[in-house]
């Protein structure tokens, strides 16, 4: 943005908080240094796009049309525009800084700290050194995901997303058409919880898996989320009823395998130097892979499903 | 800072320098992350503007005489710009995850702040920051009250601690110095009086802990450690390997930060990764079984399928 666009923009801002009556465009347009050399269409050109672009920086530009008067009149509505007066005690300012802080390598940096400045400009000392807290305390989010500003943006204008998926196993990618409701981060993975319009459900999308772009699918203002919806209960692992827990026994050389050695139920010495291992598992491929990890150290005698997993992924590895 | 971003700076700036008479020029530059000679240039522009007339009366008089900034005549942009959608959900976003922290000492200041920022910002970004939540149940383990009790009242932890990748459990003695939450799970960083040196600690590998009767003393000139993401931390001088992994093993690239991801078809990847220990490689690799294979370099191929074969071995010897 030029120089001269700048202070025209912000003569442009001044002159219509400063007006009680909405003004017409050619009001402005008299009013406002730098539209007065235009001719008729260069200025309604000019007019057009600085009310969008003051309508992106989140300006509000309220539109009168009176049916006695030919133009419409523009003007901003000081209360629409003003940061309400806003207080904070220090135990306050600390929580704050902390907050703003949680986004500080994520895409909500900028969201953030514009936050803080507005505050700050507004007179609220938000206090960024953790303060009282000591600084004994941090808390970070990162959105590396390069799906999570568009889908942020679809669920804050409520705008259906299509998007290319990878199917879990990996396979193929499918395009997905889905009403977004929410985005949740669950340990340290985000997800985009909707309506998927393809299969008619509500269904959680992996944003790693977000193989491409993702593009609007509708107008803003077109989803509506369900009342009784809970995004975090969505994305939680969804419980299966009992599952059935049973009973490993591992041998495991003396000292070697600390990390079985802690889940395990019972140890006893089982002679020349090994040690056997009681550990309860309900996944025979999960245990197979953890156990596989410790090689000629650890060597499941039962159950036999159990042992014949850890015996396969060997083989696989020399295949 | 773009130009682009000049006008909502400038509604920032004014506000600011009206909420702070006779701010000096180096500390207003620093809070707008400007240098000295923009931060004039933004006042010169400003001192351009004003209210429909443009005459001496009508604009901004701003002064900056021997560095202390002194503004009048700008009461029309007094206040700063509202919060926009993006700014009040980024930082009501990051206070609800904090309120679902648990052992969060400031439970009573966050609600207020909560209620204070939902109020200033209207409903839109209220609606979005329910909508977007970031779960901290990873974070939850049985140290954290201990931990937080150490940090608290300063005083020197016992713990041991299990590295998976070396497969060790270690006895540490540490000096706490700072809680950090990435991704919903808790790392302490401190002092290690084993390493000699400031350490990260994942809460959850922590298979006891205890506050010693000692007040913690950490080096003076110890920082708390830099948490990157996925806290992995691989050198830029630990080895590459290069692993393909088929459809079934390709969890491999997201839970684990790679330099190189390349698709190879039917959803097969090559994925370069760095880690600092072979052990934590070797353990990768038998996991994988025949769900990925390493390719580079060939010493560590052939060390896993060492590895492997003498795991089948001993099934054959042990029944």
């Amino acid at each position: 943005m030029s120089r001269r666009k700048t202070e025209r923009l912000l003569n442009l801002v001044i002159c219509l908080l400063a007006t009680r009556r909405p003004l017409t465009a050619e009001h402005i347009r008299q009013a406002v240094p730098g539209y007065d050399s235009a001719n008729d269409e260069a200025f309604q050109r000019m007019f057009e796009r600085d009310k969008n672009e003051l309508r992106e920086i989140g300006i509000p530009i309220e539109v009168q049309k009176d049916p006695w008067e030919e133009d419409p009149g523009y003007r901003i509505v000081r209360q629409a525009y003003e940061l309400p007066e806003i207080t904070l005690e220090p135990d306050e300012a600390a929580v704050v800084g902390l907050a703003a802080r949680v986004w500080q390598r994520a895409s909500l940096a900028e969201a953030a700290s514009g936050a803080l400045l507005k505050l700050r400009a507004g007179g609220v000392e938000t206090d960024e050194t953790g303060g009282m807290l000591g600084g004994a305390l941090e808390l970070r989010v990162d959105t590396q995901d390069p799906a999570f500003p568009a889908l942020w943006e679809a669920v804050r204008d409520r705008h259906p997303v299509r998007f290319p998926y990878r199917v879990a196993a990996g396979e193929s990618v499918l395009t997905r058409t889905v009403e977004p409701w929410g985005v949740v981060s669950r340990r340290g993975k985000w997800y985009v919880v909707g309506h998927d319009r393809d299969r008619q459900a509500p269904r959680v999308f992996r944003l790693s898996r977000i193989s491409g772009p993702v593009v609007p699918a509708g107008r803003p203002g077109t989803v509506t989320v369900p009342e009784d919806v809970d995004v975090k209960a969505m994305v939680a692992p969804r419980d299966e009823g009992p599952v059935q827990r049973r009973t490993a026994v591992i041998r495991v050389r003396e000292g070697a395998c600390q990390g079985l050695r802690q889940v395990a139920g019972a140890v006893r010495p089982a002679g020349e130097g090994w040690d056997e291992l009681e550990i309860t598992f309900a996944d025979p491929e999960r245990l197979a892979g953890w156990v596989a990890g410790f090689a000629a150290d650890a060597v499941v005698v039962g159950p036999p499903d159990a042992r014949d997993a850890v015996i396969r992924r060997l083989k696989g590895v020399l295949a | 800072m773009s130009t682009a971003d000049r006008l909502p700076r400038l509604l920032a700036l004014v506000p600011y320098l009206m909420s702070h008479p006779g701010a000096q020029v180096p500390e207003v530059a620093k809070i707008f992350g400007l240098t000295e000679k923009q931060l004039i240039d933004d006042l010169q522009l400003v001192w351009m503007c004003g209210l429909p007339g443009h005459t001496p009366g009508d604009l901004i008089d701003v002064s900056w005489d021997g560095g202390e900034i002194v503004i009048d005549n700008a009461d029309t942009i007094a206040r700063p710009l509202r919060l926009g959608v993006d700014e009040a959900s980024a930082l009501l976003v990051a206070l609800r995850m904090l309120s679902e922290m648990p052992e969060f000492g400031e439970r009573d200041a966050l609600s207020r702040v909560i209620a204070k920022f939902e109020q200033a910002a209207g409903e839109g970004a209220a609606a979005i920051s329910s909508q977007v939540a970031v779960e901290v149940d990873g974070a939850v383990s049985d140290a954290l009250p201990v931990v937080n009790e150490a940090l608290r009242r300063g005083r020197r932890l016992s713990l041991r601690y299990y590295v998976p990748g070396r497969d060790e459990i270690t006895p540490r003695e540490v000096d706490p110095m700072r809680l950090v939450v990435v991704d919903g799970r808790s790392y302490l960083s401190g002092w290690c009086y084993r390493a000699e040196a400031v350490r990260l600690f994942r809460l959850d590998r922590m298979l006891s802990v205890e506050v010693l009767d000692v007040l913690a003393a950490p080096p003076e000139d110890a920082v708390p450690d830099e948490v990157t993401p996925g806290v992995f931390r691989p050198s830029p001088t630990d080895e590459l390997v290069e692993l393909e992994v088929t459809a079934a093993g390709r969890w491999v690239a997201e839970y684990y930060p790679c330099e190189g991801v390349e698709e190879l078809g039917e959803g097969r990847l090559r994925v370069a990764l760095r880690a600092r220990d072979q052990g934590w490689l070797l353990r990768l690799a038998l996991r994988l079984g025949d769900t990925g294979r390493v390719v580079s370099p060939p010493s560590l191929a052939g060390a896993v399928r060492e590895a492997a074969a003498a795991a089948l071995n001993r099934y054959e010897s042990v029944s």
